[in-house]
């Protein structure tokens, strides 16, 4: 029974890498045929052809691909529960499971996003490295559904756990808005937009909203810090040891306060505030994969 | 020198206040905020003496010249070296210079009346002009109320303004990280931390003695310790057959405390605990219990002798040390709870569960040295200076022979290594922790805003202001025109 429900996530989870590739290749054909070339030369433009964007015509096509990603985000979230049935504890002992958390946390931070936000413009990127990390789980990191260790039996886990891959989630995709501001920002310094970045908003809009996605999310990550200090103290006898995680955890949460800072109180704005925003994501990432690869330490559990 | 530059006087008070006020600028904070983040990564890449001693020795022997090195800098202590240290203080006396401050300043500003209305609305956010009838600022005046504004009444016009939680909120957090430290240095002052390996069947006893390793803080004394006793009756692990891994510890102990015994069960998540004191599970393993006699057939040491877990399987290694035979006798052991059969002459376990236990040996006669003085540790045999007199491997309820007597295994029992820690600043943090993240809450949520409104000649001015940019005012102000001129 118990290894039946660890198939069936398995399946849960293949379908939501295809239903994630259908997004991805609807999302690449958006953006390749909107491009529309004018029957009659424009005069203003010294009679060249000038392309304009209409995505119009894709309209219909980039729905499917935002219907896609929902719909891989509910096969995955299905997925995760399979394997959670399966263990019989909430799915998050190995990093096999984290990955696949993440992926769904990924997904779900740019789907909540994208109901504020004009966010679309992303969906490419965030598909193809949805896909890019569950295929790197399924193949690389995948471990037999297995029972938890002694130290990880506690609510804790539920609480602590959820808090950081929410957290997580967020912040890449803070980090991924700053990276595209960077970009955009090398591209207009050499002269106009080209056609298929046009769509993307302007460098004040993304500038502000990686700032609003790390303000939203700050107060959960301590809020990890602290869950993950409270359960240290009753499973090791100490809230705070200094084990390589909780360093970088608390690398990640000083980079991110310092931004905050560099933003509300001394003004930093644009290329500078980007930069520090992707330096505060890359500890968190470094984090996830240094200390639970090669690092030792307390957090390593169930070989990875 | 001739020529005389003009230098103002500073003083040693003014130079005080100089340097006071760079310490406590926001540049500084931040430069010192980032420094704090860079300088805690060394620690995770280098191995540290409070998280993993034995790493620290392996890096030494392997490159004393570098370790060397490593130690002026204190690279094997990063967090309790001094240019860390100095970079938390300066960091906290900066955050207190900054806060105190700001808090006595926000406290008198929160009273305060908002400030009057600009001249000229026309340059902020917002404008828009329209014209209405007599009773706009009453209809303005009752929406400010509902949407709880703080509004100054200046006659022929309103001045109101929102969000003072959000002040509130930042200063909250900054205080609460002040109050986290606080317990922090206070754990580190008052604090106790000590280890015991205690066999199945006997009594722990809370005096200095009774520990392995034990440590205090700077201004604690040994005679503080809580009185309490365990006895643990009995430990059950649990492993799942397939994987090998752990899937449950339970250790059910007598505890004496204040002349009351009671029944408890220690698990890996679930510390006893004493008032300040709490006592966790930490590792298990397992004693063999042996026998040695002499050549006689005298017993000359029988007990329990934990040995020390190398793997998931427990294969364990130890050292029996027999001071009273005539001469002195030591055994190099392994220990294996379930013997490979296949695997050659080494000693390999297949599964941390008892289920065809084996103890491996040599046998060595000669001076252990136990009376040098020099310290040795307890699960090594120094046998540079011994005589090899046997090799040899018993199941429980063997003997093996020897020419200078005989060892038998009579059983086997597993061993709980206990924890005790003695914390009275976790209280201070932990309150520290949860009042900065509700703080950072309504800091990070919170918006703080000014609408004013303004009775003209020819109609209505009505403006806004949303400091540091924050969304949301447009909605707003739109939301307050349609209420003043009566359209909801």
């Amino acid at each position: 029974m118990q290894t039946t429900w660890a198939y069936t996530s398995n399946y849960f989870v293949y379908s939501a890498m295809a239903l994630f590739t259908i997004s991805f290749i609807a999302h690449a054909f958006e953006t390749a045929f909107a491009v529309r070339a004018p029957e009659v030369a424009d005069a203003t433009q010294g009679n060249l052809l000038v392309k304009t964007l209409d995505y119009k015509r894709t309209e219909k096509t980039a729905r499917i691909a935002t219907a896609m990603m929902a719909l891989g985000f509910l096969l995955l979230l299905a997925g995760i529960i399979c394997r959670g049935i399966s263990a019989k504890h909430v799915p998050w002992g190995n990093m096999y499971e984290f990955s696949i958390t993440g992926a769904l946390a990924f997904t779900g931070a740019y789907l909540a996003a994208l109901r504020k936000y004009d966010l679309r413009w992303l969906g490419l990127f965030v598909s193809i490295s949805v896909l890019l990390t569950l295929g790197t789980a399924i193949t690389l990191l995948y471990r037999n559904s297995a029972p938890l260790v002694p130290a990880l039996k506690s609510t804790w886990l539920v609480i602590h756990v959820i808090s950081a891959i929410i957290s997580g989630g967020v912040f890449l995709l803070a980090n991924v808005v700053a990276a595209a501001y960077l970009y955009l920002d090398r591209v207009e310094s050499r002269g106009p937009r080209p056609l298929w970045l046009q769509r993307v908003p302007s460098l004040e809009v993304l500038d502000q909203l990686s700032y609003r996605l790390v303000a939203f999310v700050f107060p959960l990550w301590t809020f990890a810090v602290i869950a993950g200090a409270i359960w240290a103290e009753s499973a090791w006898g100490s809230y705070w040891g200094w084990d390589p995680k909780e360093t970088w955890a608390f690398i990640t949460w000083v980079a991110y306060a310092a931004y905050l800072h560099a933003r509300v109180t001394v003004g930093w704005r644009g290329r500078r505030a980007a930069w520090l925003c992707i330096f505060a994501g890359s500890t968190f990432l470094f984090n996830y994969v240094y200390v639970n690869v090669w690092g030792t330490g307390k957090h390593t559990y169930s070989g990875l | 020198m001739s020529q005389q530059t003009e230098i103002p006087e500073l003083g040693f008070l003014g130079l005080a206040r100089f340097a006071w006020r760079q310490l406590t600028s926001m540049r500084t904070a931040l430069i010192l905020l980032m420094l704090m983040g860079v300088a805690a990564i060394p620690g995770s890449l280098i191995p540290q003496r409070i998280t993993n001693p034995m790493a620290v020795r392996d890096f030494i022997t392997q490159s004393p010249a570098l370790s060397l090195w490593y130690d002026r800098f204190s690279l094997f202590d990063v967090y309790g070296s001094p240019w860390f240290s100095a970079i938390y203080i300066l960091l906290f006396i900066s955050l207190i210079g900054c806060v105190l401050p700001r808090s006595i300043e926000h406290f008198s500003a929160m009273r305060a009346q908002p400030p009057a209305t600009p001249k000229n609305l026309v340059r902020l956010e917002e404008y828009q002009k329209f014209s209405t009838d007599a009773q706009a600022l009453d209809r303005a005046t009752a929406w400010f109320t509902k949407n709880r504004f703080r509004v100054l009444n200046e006659g022929q016009s309103l001045s109101a303004e929102k969000g003072y939680l959000r002040e509130t909120g930042n200063l909250l957090f900054h205080l609460s990280l002040i109050l986290a430290l606080i317990g922090v240095s206070f754990g580190s002052l008052f604090s106790m931390k000590g280890e015991a390996i205690v066999n199945v069947g006997e009594r722990f006893i809370n005096i200095p003695t009774s520990y392995d390793t034990l440590s205090f803080g700077k201004l604690m004394g040994d005679n503080s310790l809580t009185p309490f006793q365990i006895r643990v009756d009995k430990f059950v692990a649990q492993y799942d057959p397939a994987t090998n891994a752990p899937k449950d510890y339970t250790a059910s102990v007598t505890v004496t405390n204040n002349g009351v015994t009671r029944k408890e069960i220690i698990k890996v998540n679930e510390p006893l605990t004493f008032g300040n004191t709490r006592v966790y599970l930490q590792a298990n393993g397992y004693s063999p219990v042996v026998t040695v006699r002499d050549s006689k057939g005298d017993v000359a040491f029988q007990g329990p002798v934990p040995f020390l877990p190398q793997d998931g399987n427990l294969r364990s290694i130890g050292a029996i040390k027999v001071p009273d035979a005539n001469p002195q006798i030591g055994f190099v052991g392994s220990f294996v709870p379930t013997n490979s059969r296949t695997a050659g002459l080494g000693a390999t376990s297949l599964f941390p569960e008892l289920l065809d236990p084996k103890l491996l040996f040599s046998v060595w006669k000669g001076n252990l040295g136990l009376d040098s003085g020099v310290p040795q540790s307890v699960y090594r045999l120094d046998t540079t200076k011994l005589t090899k007199v046997g090799l040899g491997s018993v199941k429980p309820g063997e003997t093996f022979t020897y020419p200078e007597g005989s060892i038998t295994l009579e059983t086997v029992v597993p061993w709980i290594n206990l924890q005790v820690v003695e914390d009275p600043g976790k209280k201070y943090a932990l309150v520290g922790g949860i009042l900065a993240v509700l703080g950072l809450i309504t800091s990070l949520y919170g918006r703080r805003r000014r609408i004013w409104i303004r009775v003209t000649s020819d109609g209505v001015e009505v403006a806004g202001l949303a400091k540091n940019g924050a969304p949301g005012l447009e909605a707003e102000v739109k939301d307050f025109v349609r209420a003043v001129k009566g359209e909801k």
